[in-house]
């Protein structure tokens, strides 16, 4: 199971039309991440993380190459299909949390398990286990607006796991918080991926995330540039292709 | 089933945006309603009073009289058949007698219709019992006349005046008598109003020489109700024109006047509707990063276009409910109470009673819930179009396209 690759892009390129000329956000990218990875791509403002990152989520498409995610071939998926396994197997994590603001942090953590079509009872039980996970069981009938930044990201995090998905992607998930709160969220982080065997993928330039990375894929203008083990905070589980 | 709670979850989530939408729309439902159901009640009013006053269980009208050409009364006069003259003995008809008059009010000419009517009669409410109270002034004075509100604010003339009135006799011969005013009869129709002198049925007879004629005979309502129109129809040398007919005229006119009406409450829903297009513009504005959240959750477009429409529709189930919990209480007191009108408002050139009692049908109720309904969720749903052609990239961003 650990040797499986959960994503593996081949030659993967993104390009954007900028005027008469091209952007290439992403230039003939080669990676491919095991199942139990919790690893990171860093690199400077522009140099391609969140646009590798939504393809990787099946929000975007590549414009050449290919990548298969979670054995799905992302440049072939229809609008339906891609939407369908984001809500089966992928959870997403914002740098600026996207909670529904009308919604208590039970329903947000609710939500995709209503998607799923799971009945009451059972999805009680997984939000309060998620809620437990991240340590807000006590705080269910806030509403976002109620919550601290750090403590809104934890109902994030909830909301991204509270399915049990294979996958969670995480773009800059520190960005808004302060140091305290970034730990906190990163050992919860890394403690799901312990516990509940997920592979997380993080988009940041931050080093409280890097720390706690067990691999770091560097990327500079669209390409990767270094791709290194290490992490002195987390589990030892670095598997290079 | 998803979609509508995630809806109401929204649009309760959205406060006090939503309650202003939802009493907008909920003005509207009431507005339709109300004036809907004034002009049933006014409609049903008109035509019951007009019924009962002048149309009867419908009219056997002589062969040539023709209302819409004056110059057909000149020979519109015959002694009323065998058969129907039994009807008359039971009280069960009544016979009119009109023809052409001229009067001088203030000096000008004007022609009127002078019309006969049997003071005994039962068949009809015109109120011509009052030319039999004043029978004393029959003889030497002048004859007992009976006019309507509109015709004596026209003419100038009141209660106790006294007017001058000239006809042609049946060989044709001028002839003119004074006329006394013995009562003005309020009427919501004017069709017993309008240009027109009321006196007794034998006076015009015998002034006119036309014993025993008539120009129409009135059936009273429960004769036509219990014997089938096909005995009516044979009766030589008169037409009988059934109720449908007398009352084309105004059914026209309701008609009409309804589409004046419903442009009031059209422009109001158009408001409406124009408050609910404008908080879906804005939400799917305001809200894109939420969608692009929605299509990150695994929402797929169409499942977002779905719960917008039925946000925006669900306006109009709170409108309704809203609408039901001030308006029901409101409408019903109007109904049993009624809408008092000015004296003067008949001016208008509608017959109106003295009283307005709306109607309200179950049908104006249900047409108009799912009119509102309907329009509401057309309305909600072509902002989202939109949505269709946002990509998740761009929503999560929250950038405009
Ligand atoms: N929708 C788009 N249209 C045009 N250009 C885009 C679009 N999205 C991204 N780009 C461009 O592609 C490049 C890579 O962008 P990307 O957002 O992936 O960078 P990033 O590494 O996430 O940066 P940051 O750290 O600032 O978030 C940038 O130069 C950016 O301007
Ligand atoms: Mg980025």
């Amino acid at each position: 199971m650990q040797n499986s690759a959960i994503i593996k892009t081949e030659n993967l390129s993104k390009t954007y039309p900028l005027g008469l000329t091209a952007l290439k956000a992403l230039d003939t990218v080669n990676l491919s991440v095991a199942t139990g990875e919790f690893l990171g791509f860093i690199g400077p403002s522009g140099s391609g993380k969140t646009t590798l990152l939504n393809i990787i989520g099946c929000l975007d498409a590549p414009t050449s190459g290919s990548a298969k995610v979670l054995g799905q071939p992302v440049e072939s998926l229809s609008h339906k299909e891609a939407a369908r396994l984001r809500m089966n197997r992928i959870g997403f994590i914002f740098q600026t949390f996207n909670l529904l603001p009308v919604y208590t942090v039970f329903e947000n953590v609710e939500f995709p398990l209503l998607l799923l079509g799971m009945d009451a009872e059972r999805r009680r039980g997984h939000v309060m286990d998620a809620l437990q996970w991240v340590g807000l069981a006590d705080r269910a009938d806030s509403k976002p607006a109620q919550l601290s930044g750090g403590e809104c990201q934890r109902v994030a995090i909830a909301r991204a796991i509270v399915k049990k998905p294979e996958l969670v992607l995480a773009d800059e998930p520190t960005a808004n918080l302060d140091a305290k709160n970034s730990h906190h969220i990163m050992q919860t982080m890394v403690q799901l991926n312990k516990e509940l065997k997920t592979t997380f993928v993080f988009a940041t330039h931050d080093e409280k995330v890097m720390a706690y990375l067990n691999r770091k894929i560097v990327l500079a203008d669209g390409r990767i540039v270094k791709d290194e083990a290490g992490g002195q905070k987390s589990n030892v589980r670095d598997q290079k292709p | 089933m998803l979609t509508l709670k995630l809806a109401l979850r929204n649009i309760v989530g959205a406060g006090i945006r939503t309650w202003l939408n939802v009493v907008a729309l909920s003005l509207s439902f009431v507005i339709i309603i109300f004036m809907q159901g004034l002009y049933n009640g006014m409609n049903d009013q008109v035509e019951r009073a007009t019924i009962d006053a002048l149309y009867g269980g419908g009219q056997y009208w002589q062969k040539l009289y023709d209302p819409y050409d004056p110059l057909s009364l000149t020979d519109a006069h015959a002694v009323v058949p065998a058969n129907i003259e039994s009807l008359m003995t039971n009280n069960e008809a009544t016979p009119i007698l009109i023809r052409q008059a001229t009067i001088y009010p203030e000096g000008h000419f004007r022609s009127i219709l002078l019309k006969g009517i049997d003071p005994n009669q039962h068949v009809l409410t015109l109120p011509s019992f009052l030319l039999n109270e004043h029978r004393n002034l029959k003889g030497d004075g002048s004859i007992p006349a009976l006019i309507g509100t509109r015709m004596a604010k026209s003419v100038g003339l009141q209660k106790g005046d006294e007017i001058t009135v000239q006809w042609r006799d049946v060989h044709g011969t001028f002839d003119a008598r004074d006329m006394k005013i013995v009562e003005v009869m309020k009427t919501p129709v004017q069709e017993i109003d309008n240009d027109q002198i009321w006196i007794s049925l034998d006076r015009i007879q015998e002034l006119t020489s036309m014993p025993g004629q008539a120009t129409m005979v009135v059936l009273k309502q429960k004769v036509k109700d219990q014997k089938s129109e096909a005995t009516f129809k044979n009766v030589p040398g008169w037409n009988f024109k059934n109720l449908e007919f007398l009352l084309a005229d105004i059914h026209a006119l309701v008609k009409q006047k309804t589409i004046g009406a419903s442009i009031l409450y059209t422009i109001l829903l158009f408001l409406a509707l124009l408050a609910i297009f404008d908080t879906q513009v804005l939400s799917i504005f305001r809200r894109k990063k939420e969608i692009g959240t929605l299509m990150a959750l695994g929402m797929t477009r169409a499942k977002i276009i779905r719960l917008f429409t039925i946000e925006g529709a669900f306006h109009a189930f709170l409108a309704a409910i809203v609408a039901a919990l001030y308006g029901i209480p409101l409408l019903v007191y109007i109904a049993r109470t009624g809408i008092a009108l000015p004296a003067s408002y008949d001016t208008m050139g509608y017959a109106f009673g003295e009283k307005l009692l709306p109607a309200y049908s179950a049908g104006l109720m249900i047409g108009t819930t799912l009119l509102v309904l309907l329009s509401t969720t057309v309305v909600s749903f072509l902002p989202t179009r939109r949505i269709a052609r946002l990509k998740p990239t761009d929503a999560l961003r929250g950038r405009l396209s």
